[in-house]
């Protein structure tokens, strides 16, 4: 579904541009669950970001594909449109615009692109409904205006409850397990399975621990340091970092 | 030498700083020196809701005790369009007003407002949001007055722009002159432009840009018209103010 060739990418900041991503390439196909370990500064947000086609994050080499057509080439929101989403690490405060609003307009808009019939007021709200039950989320929430006003952990479930109601085919997630109590995440670790473990979607999920991988099985483990993959395997490569750490693992890549 | 009534005010008068000065230069005096009177009874509420058209405006407008006089406009017009309220407040009496200027090309869009709290008790409350393109330009002058014996007056003022690209500009001049000592006074502004991040989450929903920057400036200038209670007449004035952005302002 995605694959990812020799991916370079470079980020501007104040002071001229950082090389971040340094010839990536990772493949993950339809119905499997990826992980993304590494340490901080890694490259692991800059792949979310340059994915998702965040202005200031440039590729220079490598090519990114989706479903057979070049990702790189469309605008962001023609990569939501055609499926993909990015569940953002901190998700941004929208005041003055709730959340009903904002979902129904991204949604119909994607089914715009799409070529698709829009949805009115009622059948968005039934929809958005059931979304936000899966997620135990109170509908009033979802009036009020996008992640104002909601702790760390309502942002992240409400990522999930977005993406629900988004039905995306491609989910990229990341750090969504950061900010969640034990419950929280396992509320969202059942939210992510429930929405997109099926045989036509796949996951990219990008953590620091091992802990959300308890609640959704990942088919492989990556390790992401200094811009590239350094080590790939099955869950049991999560386990081996948590317990022996990155130093330990890597040292064997 | 010209009767001083007849004389039109130019950019070097205070209040009139920000004006379009080739328009004042070629404008009626005598109608530039006319108000509109409105008097508001003991306890009863006045509302008033329009668009401002182009040229000067000025209201004079007396809200008796008790009452309330609520004041929502959508500043648009051009070349030069003003609009000016004086409103003085009776003992508990109210003050409401919604403002927003809105526009491109070379327009002036402003609002001036002088506020006389004159009896204890009153309250006003003031919004007003600019959101300007291309070389325009949105203004708020405000000024509040409390005299010496308005103990308990509560006024605030706030005022924000979003100028879309360079060469749009925004002014505002909020003055308070306050002789009692027991007495709220709370003004704000700030300019900016468009979050770039809010954008990018938009885009990352799938909204293309267009609709995502209409989205961030319609939750921009609705607050001017939050205290408006009539939800039909609030989501009017909102589309009468979105409807002047273009797509080559976005």
């Amino acid at each position: 579904m995605l694959k990812i060739t020799n991916l370079h990418a470079e980020v501007a900041s104040d002071n001229g541009t950082k090389k971040i991503l340094n010839g990536l390439t990772l493949e993950v196909g339809a119905g499997q669950v990826h992980a993304i370990m590494g340490p901080n500064g890694a490259g692991k947000s800059t792949l979310a970001y340059v994915l998702g086609g965040r202005p200031g994050y440039e590729v220079t080499e490598g090519s990114a594909t989706f479903m057979g057509q070049d990702l790189l080439a469309l605008d962001p929101h023609e990569r939501a449109a055609v499926g993909l989403f990015l569940g953002f690490q901190y998700p941004v405060e929208i005041p003055g615009v709730s959340n009903v609003q904002f979902l129904r307009e991204a949604l119909n808009a994607q089914r715009k692109y799409r070529g698709e019939e829009t949805l009115s007021g009622g059948e968005f709200l039934k929809l958005a409904k059931e979304k936000a039950g899966l997620l135990k989320m109170d509908m009033d929430m979802l009036k009020r205006p996008v992640n104002v006003g909601f702790s760390g952990g309502e942002k992240k479930r409400n990522e999930m409850v977005q993406m629900g109601i988004l039905d995306p085919s491609f989910a990229i997630l990341d750090e969504t397990d950061s900010g969640l109590d034990i419950d929280a995440l396992r509320i969202v670790g059942d939210g992510i399975n429930a929405i997109m473990r099926d045989p036509a979607k796949g996951v990219l999920l990008i953590t620091h621990y091992q802990r959300l991988l308890d609640y959704v099985q990942p088919d492989v483990v990556h390790i992401l340091a200094k811009g590239r993959i350094v080590k790939s395997g099955g869950p049991e490569l999560a386990l081996e970092l948590e317990r022996e750490g990155y130093d330990t693992v890597m040292a064997d890549a | 030498m010209p009767e001083a009534a007849t004389l039109a005010p130019t950019t070097r008068d205070e209040d009139w700083r920000y004006a379009d000065g080739d328009w004042l230069a070629a404008a009626d005096p005598v109608a530039l020196a006319a108000w509109e009177e409105i008097a508001v009874p003991v306890g009863e509420t006045r509302s008033e809701a329009f668009e401002v058209a182009a040229g000067v405006r000025r209201l004079r407008v007396h809200v008796s005790a008790g009452a309330r006089f609520d004041l929502f406009a959508v500043n648009a017009s051009s070349p030069y369009a003003r609009l000016e309220a004086e409103v003085t407040l009776a003992e508990a009496a109210h003050f409401e007003f919604g403002g927003v200027t809105i526009g491109g090309g070379e327009g002036t869009q402003e609002f001036v407002t002088k506020v006389v709290h004159a009896q204890p008790n009153a309250t006003s409350n003031q919004v007003v949001r600019a959101v300007q393109w291309d070389n325009s330009t949105g203004n708020f002058l405000g000024r509040i007055e409390v005299v010496k014996d308005a103990q308990k007056t509560d006024a605030a003022q706030n005022f924000r722009a979003i100028l879309l690209n360079k060469g749009a500009s925004a002014n505002t001049k909020p003055e308070l002159e306050i002789f009692a000592d027991d007495v709220k006074c709370a003004h704000g502004a700030a300019i900016g432009e468009l979050d770039p991040q809010i954008a990018f989450y938009m885009a990352a929903r799938g909204l293309p840009p267009l609709a995502a920057r209409k989205l961030q400036v319609h939750a921009f200038l609705a607050d001017a018209f939050d205290a408006v209670e009539d939800t039909n007449l609030r989501d009017r004035l909102i589309g009468q103010a979105l409807d002047q952005l273009e797509e080559g302002a976005l």
